[in-house]
């Protein structure tokens, strides 16, 4: 297993070959916000969090999806790196429709946290109130689309862990929604096997169990990792961490 | 032995080109000529669409002037015909003659056809026709010489770049997905011309296809590919017909040798143009671009190293091969070689088609052979694009001159804005044409382009306060450096060109007494 | 330092279409409010004054609740053309929260807005409602002619 050497915001670190600018960053302790990685699910680079100034490179790289390369040089804590972050929670702020002290995610929610991470105490943009639908059709769960920030969480999730893929993305743009099945009521989805990990998956309230209400979500985003690792190396957390 | 052509591509069928088509064809029949005596051939773009239907007349004399006319009503199709026998041009006293075109008038004159040297001459809908006119002789040539690494060589030479507007050297890239460790390779013509005042490619796909065929053919077999496909836009009917007649008309002929070209039709998104998204829609998934590396040529359609190319692009291959890459080489100016097709709109008498050699001036391509005056700026690069004030309208133009400007070539639309055009609103446009074609995946893209076009909205009414103005660019600096695809890369584009050039039609702050902030 | 070593603090408190519970919050500083009056002069409040008109030369004016009819936008003009320090207090002070889920229901020109799409907001206190230790670390470094900084989840978080 080759080792390579790169630097982050000035601080050389060593990683095996194969690590990621995102995982790099975990492992120097780099506060890195990010809202569509999950471990245990396929990176996708969708929320443009994970952004990172790459010397040498055109453009910014999301560390979720670039994997380290000998001697890179990466900054993290830019000026502009924190202006961008910013604006990009403000956008899914002023997209959907966020009303954090009627929610059941209400402290125990990523986009709180990611607010939280860039400094976020109010957003500058134009709210655009959009006419957003919940599906309460499901015996256990529902769906709050007016949470939703489309990370894309739960259709990996429904597609990788429980290979269901009940959920995916209908039209484009700011209309894009989360759908179940061929866009059906999610109760009537026989693909659905109630295994909620896309509850486990979801960052916000967007996708809750019925039995929590407001404030009372329990969150539990390291389901996915976990099943990745019994998957791949068939241990359960209880059997002692993976080497 | 005198000729009548009839432009059948999109524009003119608009303006009534089949039926001046059918007229002449019964004026002829009412003469008691046979078809023989009397050619009527039905061709592609001729070039001038503002005043189409357009059709052209051909002397029987050898060398014999082409004559040209635009818009004739179908009642006056014997008149045409008539002109046609007698081998001269309408009298002044004809009524006709309001109908002439100067066949010499810069439009034309200046015109250096490579990739439409054919377009207008060979009818689109017969492989014998095409192959008459030495199309297909390139394909056989190389294959007979068996040296792709040669055929790759000499693009490379000629400085060809991708001409669907990110101008990546063609050569370099046939050789990346050439020298890819072994298996199978594809190639895939990006035919999804989407950019709003672009009809380059349709003008190719719909007029001369098998130029467009034998160029991918040519590709397949210079990076070792025996799969291609070719994504053309839904919003082509007459393309798709086209393309597949020549298709069937090849496999029958057998002339694709082992090569399997299929067609595949897209489904109304722009984001489509975008390679990765178009491999994913190939594929059967949603058109959703995703992170390079690694690019297609590495790794592309089914996991595969796969060359994309635009139509432009490789319609150019067979002319290059044919006349050489130095010959090539020798047009065009510093790091932009060849000649360029442009689709001309907007405000000017005439729209249409023009192919000029790179390193042309804007001005020479809009005010001498478009016939523009009064104009304010040129948007060039569509919504990736920026606009090229009247003052540096003499600026060459070339990837790197248009570049530097604020703007980009682009895939070829030109759109002529006019004085009293408001730039706020021009921004406005290609911004929500941005906001409505965004695929949805990325957060800076999906969400910035619906606020920048609520902004540009604030200012199209006279309502933009400074604050606002402050919120427009860093949020254009932020979807630009952020976004994961060149739509929303490109999209602020337009809006940062019009503050470079225009930026006093943004400053028109409403004072707040209040000092209140930007809109609820 | 001493209370008398510099000018006291002309502190006021506005509730517009909110529903009081940052106010509340407001008063769970128990006696670290005898701190704040050893400083500051309360000149208006729903809770802490019976002064009818919003007065001149305020520096510091909380503002709770978000602007949903014409008296709060009258009264929120004033507050700012009166007043050196806007501080929105709470979620709906700053996005419209709770009061602005009518808008789900409203044509965009009858819709709640938040304080800043009226006026220029200085200071911004996120919660529903800001706890008490979070109003503190706003109102302590105003006290002593020090700008807050607000940072980390216990000062920052939404809800």
């Amino acid at each position: 297993m080759t080792v390579l050497t790169l630097a982050i915001d000035g601080e050389s670190l060593a990683v095996p070959d194969g690590t990621t600018l995102l995982q790099a960053c975990r492992q120097r302790g780099v506060p890195l916000p990010t809202l569509c990685h999950l471990d245990g699910l396929q990176p996708v680079g969708a929320c443009r969090l994970c952004l990172l100034e790459l010397e040498g490179a055109a453009r910014l790289v999301p560390a979720c999806l670039t994997p380290v390369a000998e001697g890179m040089v990466v900054r993290s804590d830019t000026a502009q790196l924190r202006a961008f972050r910013r604006l990009t929670v403000e956008l899914l702020f002023a997209e959907g429709n966020h009303v954090c002290a009627v929610c059941v995610a209400n402290g125990a929610c990523e986009l709180q946290d990611a607010a939280v991470a860039v400094g976020l105490d109010h957003g500058r943009l134009a709210q655009q109130w959009p006419a957003r639908a919940v599906d309460a059709s499901h015996p256990r769960f529902g769906l709050d689309h007016n949470r939703c920030i489309l990370c894309t969480r739960c259709v990996r999730a429904c597609d990788q862990l429980e290979g269901a893929h009940v959920w995916d993305v209908a039209n484009r743009g700011s209309h894009c929604q989360i759908i179940a099945g061929l866009d059906q009521p999610w109760g009537s989805v026989e693909a659905c096997t109630s295994c909620g990990h896309c509850v486990d998956a979801c960052p916000t309230g967007a996708l809750f169990d019925k039995q929590e209400t407001c404030t009372e979500r329990q969150a539990r985003p390291q389901r996915a990792a976990a099943l990745r690792q019994a998957r791949d190396h068939g241990r359960w957390h209880n059997q002692g961490v993976v080497p | 032995m005198a000729r009548i052509r009839c432009c059948t591509a999109s524009s003119c069928r608009a303006a009534g080109g089949q039926a001046l088509l059918q007229a002449l064809e019964q004026a002829r029949r009412d003469q008691g000529l046979a078809p023989g005596a009397l050619p009527i051939k039905a061709v592609g773009c001729l070039r001038l669409c503002a005043r189409g239907p357009l059709v052209a007349l051909d002397a029987a004399a050898h060398g014999g002037s082409q004559r040209l006319y635009g818009a004739v009503p179908p009642d006056r199709a014997p008149e045409l015909v008539q002109l046609a026998l007698e081998g001269h041009a309408a009298g002044d006293g004809s009524s006709l003659a309001a109908h002439g075109i100067d066949a010499e008038h810069p439009f034309f004159a200046l015109q250096q056809p490579v990739v439409l040297e054919a377009l207008g001459l060979v009818d689109p809908e017969s492989l014998d026709d095409a192959l008459a006119q030495g199309t297909y002789s390139q394909l056989q040539r190389c294959r007979a010489d068996g040296q792709p690494a040669q055929l790759r060589a000499c693009i490379r030479r000629s400085g060809l770049r991708g001409r669907g507007g990110a101008g990546y050297p063609t050569g370099l890239k046939w050789d990346t997905v050439a020298l890819q460790p072994p298996g199978p390779r594809l190639v895939v013509c990006n035919a999804d011309e989407g950019d709003p005042g672009a009809f380059m490619d349709r003008a190719v796909l719909e007029g001369d296809p098998h130029r467009l065929l034998e160029g991918l053919a040519i590709a397949a077999f210079a990076v070792g590919a025996q799969l291609g496909y070719i994504y053309l836009r839904a919003e082509y009917p007459l393309a798709i017909a086209r393309l597949r007649l020549a298709l069937q008309q090849l496999r029958q002929r057998g002339l694709l040798d082992g090569l399997d070209l299929q067609l595949r039709v897209g489904a109304g998104a722009y984001v489509c143009g975008e390679e990765t998204a178009l491999l994913a829609s190939i594929a059967g998934g949603r058109g959703t671009p995703r992170q390079r590396p690694p690019y297609p040529a590495q790794q592309g359609l089914f996991g595969c190293p796969t060359l994309i190319n635009n139509v432009e692009t490789l319609a150019a291959v067979p002319a290059i091969l044919r006349r050489g890459a130095d010959w090539y080489a020798a047009l065009g100016t510093g790091n932009s070689r060849g000649t360029k097709v442009f689709s001309l709109s907007g405000a000017l008498p005439h729209t249409g088609l023009v192919e000029v050699p790179m390193g042309t001036s804007l001005r020479t391509v809009v005010e001498t052979m478009g016939g523009a005056s009064g104009v304010k700026a040129v948007q060039t690069g569509g919504p990736a694009g920026g606009c090229i004030p009247a003052a540096l309208l003499d600026v060459p133009i070339a990837y790197e001159t248009l570049a530097d400007l604020g703007s980009m070539l682009g895939s070829g639309g030109m759109v002529v804005l006019p004085e009293g055009l408001p730039m706020p609103q021009l921004a406005r446009y290609f911004m929500r044409f941005c906001a409505s074609e965004s695929c949805g995946k990325c957060v800076p893209c999906r969400a910035g382009t619906v606020q920048l076009e609520q902004l540009l909205g604030r200012f199209c009414e006279g309502q933009g306060t400074a604050d606002d103005l402050q919120q427009l660019e860093q949020l254009c600096h932020m979807v630009q450096a952020t976004s994961l695809c060149g739509l929303g890369q490109g999209a602020p584009n337009p809006v940062l060109g019009a503050l470079r050039h225009f930026r006093h039609e943004f400053e028109q702050h409403r004072l707040e007494a209040d000092g209140a902030g930007s809109a609820p | 330092m001493s209370p008398s070593s510099r000018p006291r603090l002309r502190l006021a408190t506005v509730w517009l279409a909110g529903c009081s519970g940052c106010h509340m919050s407001l008063l769970d500083l128990d006696d670290w409010l005898f701190e704040l009056a050893r400083f500051a002069d309360v000149v208006y409040s729903p809770i802490a004054s019976d002064c009818k008109t919003f007065p001149d030369n305020v520096d510091v004016v909380l503002v709770e609740g978000a602007v949903a009819n014409a008296d709060n936008l009258a009264l929120a003009k004033r507050l700012r053309r009166c007043s050196r320090v806007v501080v929105a207090l709470g979620d709906c002070a700053i996005s419209g929260n709770v009061t602005a889920l009518r808008n789900l229901c409203l044509p965009p020109l009858q819709r709640v807005v938040p304080l800043q799409a009226v006026i220029r907001v200085d200071l911004f206190v996120p919660g529903c409602p800001p706890s008490a230790a979070r109003i503190r670390a706003v109102l302590e470094p105003l006290l002593h002619g020090r700008w807050p900084q607000l940072a980390g989840p216990d000062l920052l978080r939404f809800g």
